[in-house]
């Protein structure tokens, strides 16, 4: 059962220094917790690395999702693999911790000859089938409806798979937002939606994208669940989702989680946050940070020493980096592929057109 | 005279009409505090403050269907679509409700207002960043379609739109915001909505564009133009209403007519240029009139040189045209 609290009240287990409220403790397996703990270091240096790649001229764009670890990890750890997730783009934690390859990832950055969605999308939209996850789009909200859908559809062919979505604080500003919890509610359909509350979007604040107390207070008017959850509390975020994925899978419906977090970076590449936001806010969530939090957490559990914590940041990196040097020689798609996937047969006019193509390239040669 | 780019060039306009009309509203995601994400409206809420510039929520169709209800009250709104990409949750008000307005109310009620919106590839951009809808809007009576290609155009452009008394849609070609820089008179002059600007006289080929296109365009001129093929070059700067007397003259002259866009091929604005010269201009035409534009597929990522029209493409079809 999701805990019967307010919608205005906010779930944590975790203090800011790693005490746990051994109430409420979910108390995961060591080998989850470390696990898990692995992922978000993982995924911090690897969105480290790629800004300054892209520093470097070396991918085209980035948009990470440092800060907001536990939310993503936490809130993905608590389904099971055969449930669909309909993610916004800072999500890719969700994907590695179901397996999906770092060389995947690496290589739907670069837009290269091996990238599953061959080039198409700009970096950070994947799209990753064998692992349940939908292809990532840049309008945003666009999949909150169809997250509700995919869950309708598993309902009607007996499945016992539930969907979740993620998206923005300021993307429960769309139509979209709204749809999808009034159809969530109607049709009691087993659905999560994850707002990743970090507080701007783009240079906007909360406080400007709206006028209501909370996000998790809006699914009340829609006739399903709300929560609040500290998102960058891990054990708390795997908690509520848990509790919310036990209620869709049992035929409970839908719930909102609000998970309150920070984006410590720019909102991506392209961003310079410094010329709208106030240093020392972003100093004071810096003393919130998920990893560390987690962390100490662990260290107080006595699984985790400062010595394996150095190591691991070490490892990660040299992986990011040797694996990066195989996939920046990978060559870009083939130019014939232009025309592939339009259709599932290429039709009369776009072969005319493949033709054409051909023909200029000829000339220029 | 300043030389400005076209960012600037255009918040000059908005900085001048703001002053001239208290009527006139700027609104949209992060066009406030920040300046909007491609500093077009920078300085703006400083100097007219946060009830004139305002950082919407995050919805299109908000701010669209807002922007109506004020220009439905007698303001002059200048709405900012981030991107042209994401223009589609506004589509219904854009098209059901902005363009439709004076019409279905006999006249009673308008909407004077000023969609603002960069559109277009060559930034690496992919499908979400890149694309090039004006067709949509071009097949919507009711609305106007400006799309200008330098700075001059873009300020004069920009402050006949916000006087015009119709709803406009204005496109900003965001390759060549920064890149194409040009002098720009300071304070106040138009350049009118529904005339063309022929860029380049010729008698051989006329080459028709508009937009980020016109550079492109111009190179494959002065290629075209080493071959000893002289090429008339049209910036169309208003797509809707057309100026077809321009467009048709020129052809009269040359005989023969390339049009260029980025956009899709099939239902482009491309085809409709072409309609227009076989009515208007079908005896005199020696040539078919060809199309230089993106293909039919969505628009690419990795793959986008390939998809966008180039000198080499535009220059063939010259030498098609001219040879036919
Ligand atoms: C429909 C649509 N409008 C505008 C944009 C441009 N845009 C990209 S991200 C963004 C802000 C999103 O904020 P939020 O929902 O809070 O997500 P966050 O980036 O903070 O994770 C905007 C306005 C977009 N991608 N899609
Ligand atoms: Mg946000």
């Amino acid at each position: 059962m999701v805990p019967e609290v307010a919608a205005e009240d906010l779930i944590s287990v975790l203090s800011e220094n790693g005490i746990a409220d051994k109430a409420v403790d979910p108390n995961l397996s060591n080998a989850d917790l470390l696990n898990l703990y692995r992922l978000m270091v993982f995924n911090r240096v690897l969105d480290e690395r790629m800004v300054k790649l892209q520093r470097q001229g070396r991918i085209g764009f980035y948009i990470g999702s440092v800060g907001e670890e536990a939310t993503v990890m936490g809130s993905a750890f608590a389904l099971q693999p055969q449930d669909w997730i309909f993610p916004s783009y800072r999500e890719a934690g969700a994907a590695f911790l179901r397996g999906f390859p770092l060389r995947a990832f690496l290589c739907q950055l670069m837009g290269n000859r091996e990238d599953l969605t061959k080039g198409r999308q700009m970096p950070n939209h994947f799209s990753a089938r064998p692992y349940n996850i939908v292809s990532i789009s840049s309008p945003v909200g666009t999949q909150l409806p169809q997250a509700v859908g995919a869950a309708m559809a598993a309902r009607y062919r007996g499945d016992d798979s539930i969907s979740l979505a993620y998206f923005g604080d300021g993307t429960s500003s769309e139509g979209d937002f709204h749809v999808a919890l009034n159809f969530a509610g109607v049709y009691k359909a087993p659905v999560i939606f994850v707002c990743r509350n970090n507080q701007w979007a783009i240079s906007v604040p909360l406080n400007k994208q709206t006028a209501s107390a909370t996000i998790a207070i809006k699914a009340k008017a829609y006739g399903i669940d709300g929560v609040r959850v500290d998102g960058n509390d891990l054990p708390a975020v795997y908690q509520v989702t848990a509790a919310a994925a036990a209620k869709a899978r049992s035929g409970g419906g839908a719930t909102l989680i609000e998970a309150v977090t920070y984006r410590l970076s720019g909102h991506s590449t392209s961003d310079d946050p410094r010329v709208y936001r106030p240093e020392d806010e972003v100093a004071q969530w810096k003393g919130k940070d998920p990893i560390l939090r987690f962390r100490l957490y662990l260290e107080k559990k006595g699984i985790w020493t400062t010595d394996e914590d150095a190591e691991l940041f070490r490892r990660v990196d040299a992986d990011i980096v040797t694996t990066l040097k195989e996939v920046e020689a990978i060559p870009s798609p083939p130019a014939e592929s232009l025309f592939d996937d339009v259709y599932a047969q290429v039709p009369p006019h776009l072969a005319e057109q493949q033709a054409s193509l051909w023909a200029a390239q000829k000339e220029d040669h | 005279m300043p030389t400005l780019n076209m960012i600037q060039a255009l918040n000059d306009a908005l900085k001048v009409e703001m002053r001239r009309d208290d009527r006139v509203v700027v609104m949209g995601e992060d066009v406030g505090v920040l300046g909007g994400v491609f500093r077009v409206t920078v300085d703006l809420q400083q100097e007219f403050g946060s009830e004139r510039v305002m950082d919407t929520p995050l919805s299109e169709g908000g701010i669209i269907g807002t922007a109506i209800g004020m220009a439905l009250y007698g303001l002059r709104p200048v709405p900012e679509i981030q991107f042209a990409d994401f223009i589609y949750p506004a589509f219904d008000q854009i098209v059901n409700e902005m363009a439709k307005y004076r019409y279905r109310s006999g006249g009673q009620y308008t909407c004077p207002m000023v969609i603002r919106t960069p559109y277009g590839g060559g930034i690496r951009g992919g499908h979400y960043h890149s694309q090039s809808n004006e067709a949509y809007f071009i097949h919507t009576p009711g609305l106007k379609v400006v799309i200008p290609s330098n700075p001059y155009d873009a300020k004069g452009l920009l402050l006949s739109s916000i006087r015009d008394d119709d709803p406009v849609i204005f496109m900003e070609p965001k390759r060549i915001y920064r890149a194409v820089k040009g002098e720009v008179p300071e304070g106040d002059y138009t350049v009118p909505l529904g005339a063309a600007k022929i860029v380049q006289e010729g008698r051989h080929v006329t080459l028709i564009a508009y937009g980020a296109m016109m550079q492109e365009t111009l190179q494959a001129a002065a290629k075209a133009a080493e071959e000893g093929l002289q090429c008339e070059v049209i910036d169309l700067r208003t797509l809707l209403p057309l100026d077809t007397d321009t467009v048709v003259q020129s052809v009269k002259k040359t005989g023969r007519c390339v049009v260029v866009h980025e956009a899709a091929r099939t239902g482009g604005f491309g085809a409709e240029v072409s309609a227009i010269l076989m009515e208007k201009a079908f005896l005199d035409l020696e040539a078919p009139v060809r199309r230089v534009t993106g293909f039919d597929t969505p628009f690419p990522y990795s793959l986008e040189h390939y998809y966008l029209p180039d000198a080499n493409r535009i220059l063939s079809a010259i030498r098609e045209t001219a040879a036919f």
